[in-house]
């Protein structure tokens, strides 16, 4: 039983952690939360399932266009609910913006889709029981995404750049950056990185336009646990929740292991608002 | 110049009787409205068919679930989105209390309070992170909090039913046919309405509003965010679970599938579309998204992204929702070239100084640092009684911040405040104004969607006594009380020079004006010690003269202020003492001749 909860829960934890990466990406360059990045998860799933399974192309073709589709809502997330309620951030219309978005997205999903789990095709083929390649590939998935994230953020100048503008986005525009620009292209990666969260953990959440609730809530608490804007923090945080989750739902059953990542949720929150690795709080005055 | 100040005054007071006059007008179009309204309500029975009635009783059940939650969302401003989950758990309690699935079956009549009560506590619980968190927390504490309770509602077989569900509540006669159940709803509905109402109309209400829009300003004031937010979310919470009882007995049969993220959808829109800070205006939004997908048949199964849609468009288009469109109050033209024009005469009768006038505000030694500055480092000023003490220097020499460790905003790393006789502590913000303590802003911090003697008032909010349950009841107690703050707030406006404008909306304000309203909101409390920072900034010379003297009437009355200021001819025209910091620290300090006749601030500051 615990090699199950150790394999369910790392795989858990790796999508929950790349979906927090996706929230933490848009943040950074626009300080927005956004909505999608549950949705985006979900239609990793749910595109991966529709190109591999149903227009029967390769799987590294549907891979890729899964990303394409991906980035492409990133960039109309971008344009239509974030670029026009930035100018009045402290009032928090973005919360409403990209709410109203999200379920936008759902609600085609669940139409053209259908409201039934769909299967997602074998990706490998490899390994059985707790060796099941669907535990792993979230868990390889995640390991490759945040490598890919640091060498962009350290190597190269477009991943300094953003780094600069999530810094001081002031001080970014005065040197010269284009933050715009850089602002399209950070909600861009976000969706590519949602969309590699919802294709690698596909097999085990199959193709299924509720994904992008659940998603949404669980991949907000590695956020909220690690820290705003802070990726490693949400990768302990991601593997933190999914073992635990997968520990509940062993020990104690699938009802009470949602009360319980929500009870921790709300302790973790109120005890340390700044989440546990966290930076200080704002200046209010 | 004597011409033109009698043609300026007769226009402020043309101007105030039209104020006036709009404002009864529209009390009377409410008045006219609100009886149309239950005209149209009671006697929809009568002119359709029983499929009306139960769309018109489903449009009532949901009121009183969006009435309670339109507190949340349109006065405090939090974005409650999963509030379907309060209802879920009213719906199921009624029905699991009423069957005798875990006890012997109860009457209904038990079991909505009950209900409530089971409300209530998870509508606490759930708004708890709100209380210290960013917006988007508890936007996703609320809508985790929906999520699960269906997956409970499903998984908890042996109580809830799980799929199959269990029978809802009937309700005795004579509620228990179509339209004595709709005139129950209706009834009930109306009687939420009136409590929310007062409340809105409240202390409460208002202090709502504040924290929403200008959360330091109310804690200057003295507005616990906490002790607001948890009645409110007691109320929210026990309305939306005595909602899902009578949603339950509209179901007959109480399934998880009832109870859709869509029906939360639906409460948070009628709001937002209706507008923040308003009653009417969520009324109509929720009997507009009740009745629009009955009229759109055919897009059903859209409706979600309708509603989705819609508040895309709200937010995008306008933000302000129907409400904005009801002010009608606020369409009228307001005079132009208006100058304030205080009338300090007026001061001395209400700010009889009645309390120990020796107490002074001192500070010894104050260290404060942020990482390695020392923002404050070992500044030490004694503010007398009735004495104005001015504060100047270079920016960023410390001044603002000076005065926000006496606010209580940051804690000094060293040194002792005191006040009369007693230790002010550091830190708690929220209690400086019932030790009477006061202040304005560098950038005015006002609410912009109400009006300019709402805003006055709640400076007002340490003197309320009047419980939450007293509001909610708009017992004799809480009226009086809101009368006397709102005479004290319409004297002080007419203090200040702004009595024309009281009931303008004040984002119509310029800016000039908005120092004023802070004053005068600063002096509903009659302070004892008063901090301006730099409040003649953006002021015409004019203003600046008039500004000196209403500082001057308050100091008279016994009121030590500590003025913080880049006009130094206002400062050394009326200060007794000043203190000169620079990097921190204190350069000079004496009076103002001796000040002005200093070399370093000479050289640092005044230039020569």
């Amino acid at each position: 039983m615990f090699a199950s909860i150790l394999a369910a829960g790392l795989a858990a934890g790796a999508i929950y952690a790349l979906v927090g990466i996706t929230y933490n990406t848009m943040y950074s360059t626009s300080r927005v939360m956004s909505f999608t990045a549950g949705q985006l998860g979900m239609l990793g799933g749910v595109f991966g399932s529709y190109f591999i399974l149903k227009l029967g192309l390769p799987i590294i073709v549907g891979f890729l266009a899964t990303l394409v589709c991906c980035a492409i809502l990133g960039y109309i997330t971008e344009l239509v609910a974030v670029r026009p309620v930035l100018k009045s951030l402290e009032q928090h219309l973005y919360v409403l913006s990209t709410l109203a978005l999200a379920l936008m997205i759902q609600q085609v999903t669940a139409i053209e889709w259908g409201t039934e789990p769909r299967p997602f095709p074998k990706l490998v083929g490899w390994g059985e029981g707790v060796w099941d390649e669907k535990f792993w590939i979230p868990v390889v998935a995640c390991a490759l995404t945040i490598i890919g994230l640091e060498f962009l953020y350290r190597r190269t100048l477009v991943g300094r750049a953003f780094v600069a503008v999530a810094e001081d986005n002031f001080a970014a525009q005065a040197l010269g950056l284009p933050e715009r620009n850089l602002r399209v292209a950070s909600y861009m990666l976000a969706a590519v990185v949602g969309g590699i969260a919802g294709f690698s953990g596909g097999e085990l959440l199959l193709a299924f336009f509720a994904n992008g609730a659940l998603l949404n809530f669980y991949g907000f608490v590695p956020v909220a646990l690690g820290g705003l804007g802070n990726n490693r923090g949400a990768v302990i945080g991601g593997l933190i929740l999914g073992l635990f989750q997968q520990a509940a739902n062993f020990l104690v059953g699938g009802i009470f292991a949602s009360v319980a990542v929500f009870t921790l949720f709300i302790v973790v929150l109120l005890a340390a608002p700044q989440g546990l690795f966290g930076s200080a709080v704002a200046r209010r005055v | 110049m004597s011409t033109q100040t009698t043609a300026n005054s007769a226009e402020v007071a043309i101007s105030a009787q039209v104020s006036i006059l709009a404002k009864q007008q529209s009390v009377r179009m409410q008045v006219f409205w609100l009886l149309a309204a239950i005209v149209l309500a009671v006697g929809l029975p009568f002119v359709s068919n029983d499929y009306w009635v139960s769309i018109g009783t489903r449009a009532a059940i949901y009121w009183v679930l969006i009435s309670g939650l339109n507190l949340v969302v349109g006065f405090a401003g939090q974005l409650a989105i999963g509030y379907v989950a309060l209802l879920t758990i009213g719906a199921y309690t009624t029905s699991v209390l009423t069957a005798g699935k875990v006890i012997d079956p109860i009457s209904v009549w038990l079991a909505l309070p009950i209900a409530s009560v089971m409300g209530a506590i998870f509508g606490v619980i759930v708004g708890l992170p709100a209380l210290r968190l960013r917006t988007f927390y508890f936007a996703m504490t609320t809508l985790g909090f929906a999520t699960i309770v269906t997956q409970i509602a499903l998984a908890w077989q042996s109580v809830t039913g799980g799929g199959i569900g269990i029978p809802g509540p009937e309700m005795p006669a004579p509620f228990d046919d179509n339209l004595g159940f709709y005139y129950l709803c209706l009834g009930l509905a109306a009687v939420c309405t009136w409590l929310t109402a007062n409340i809105a109309r409240s202390r409460f209400g208002s202090g709502l509003i504040a924290v929403r829009d200008a959360e330091v300003a109310a804690e200057a004031c003295g507005i616990s965010k906490s002790h607001l937010l948890i009645p409110v979310f007691v109320l929210a919470g026990a309305l939306a679970a005595f909602s899902g009882g009578l949603f339950a007995g509209l179901q007959t049969y109480v399934t998880p599938d009832a109870f859709t993220f869509e029906l939360s959808l639906l409460f948070f829109i009628s709001i937002l579309i209706g507008g923040r800070g308003s009653i009417y205006g969520p009324m109509i939004g929720t009997i507009i998204l009740v009745i629009l997908p009955e009229i759109a048949a055919p897009l059903a199964a859209w409706s979600t992204f309708l509603y989705a849609f819609l508040l895309l468009v709200i937010v995008l288009a306008m933000p302000g929702g129907i409400a904005v469109l009801l002010d009608f109050n606020n369409r009228r033209p307001l005079a132009k070239h208006r100058t304030v024009a205080p009338e300090t005469q007026m001061l001395a009768a209400l700010n009889p100084h009645n309390r120990s006038s020796n107490n002074s505000l001192t500070l010894q030694d104050i260290v404060l640092t942020f990482g390695s500055v020392r923002a404050i480092d070992g500044v030490t000023l004694e503010v007398k009684p009735g004495k104005i003490h001015g504060l100047i220097g270079p920016n960023g020499s410390g001044k603002t911040t000076t005065l926000n460790v006496i606010s209580g905003y940051y804690s000094p790393n060293q040194g002792t405040m005191t006040f009369g006789q007693t230790a002010l502590p550091a830190g708690l913000p929220h209690l400086r104004a019932s030790r009477g303590i006061a202040r304005t802003f560098q950038t005015p911090r006002i609410v912009g969607e109400i009006s300019v003697l709402e805003n006055v008032m709640i400076g007002g909010a340490t003197k309320g006594k009047a419980n939450f349950l007293e509001a909610l009841l708009a017992m004799p107690k809480e009226k009086a009380e809101r009368k006397a703050l709102k005479d004290r707030a319409l004297a002080l406006l007419a203090v200040v020079g702004l009595g024309s404008l009281a009931h303008i909306r004040t984002d119509r304000l310029q800016h000039s004006e908005l120092r004023f309203i802070e004053i005068a909101r600063a002096l509903m409390i009659a302070p004892d010690f008063l901090m301006l920072d730099e409040p003649a900034a953006g002021l015409s010379s004019d203003e600046i003269n008039k500004l000196g003297a209403l500082i001057q009437a308050i100091s008279a009355c016994g009121t030590g202020v500590l003025l913080v200021e880049h006009h130094v001819d206002l400062i050394f025209a009326i200060c007794d003492d000043v203190t000169v910091l620079n990097l921190g620290k204190i350069l000079a300090a004496g009076t103002p001749d001796e000040i002005r006749a200093h070399k370093e601030v000479v050289n640092a500051y005044l230039g020569g």
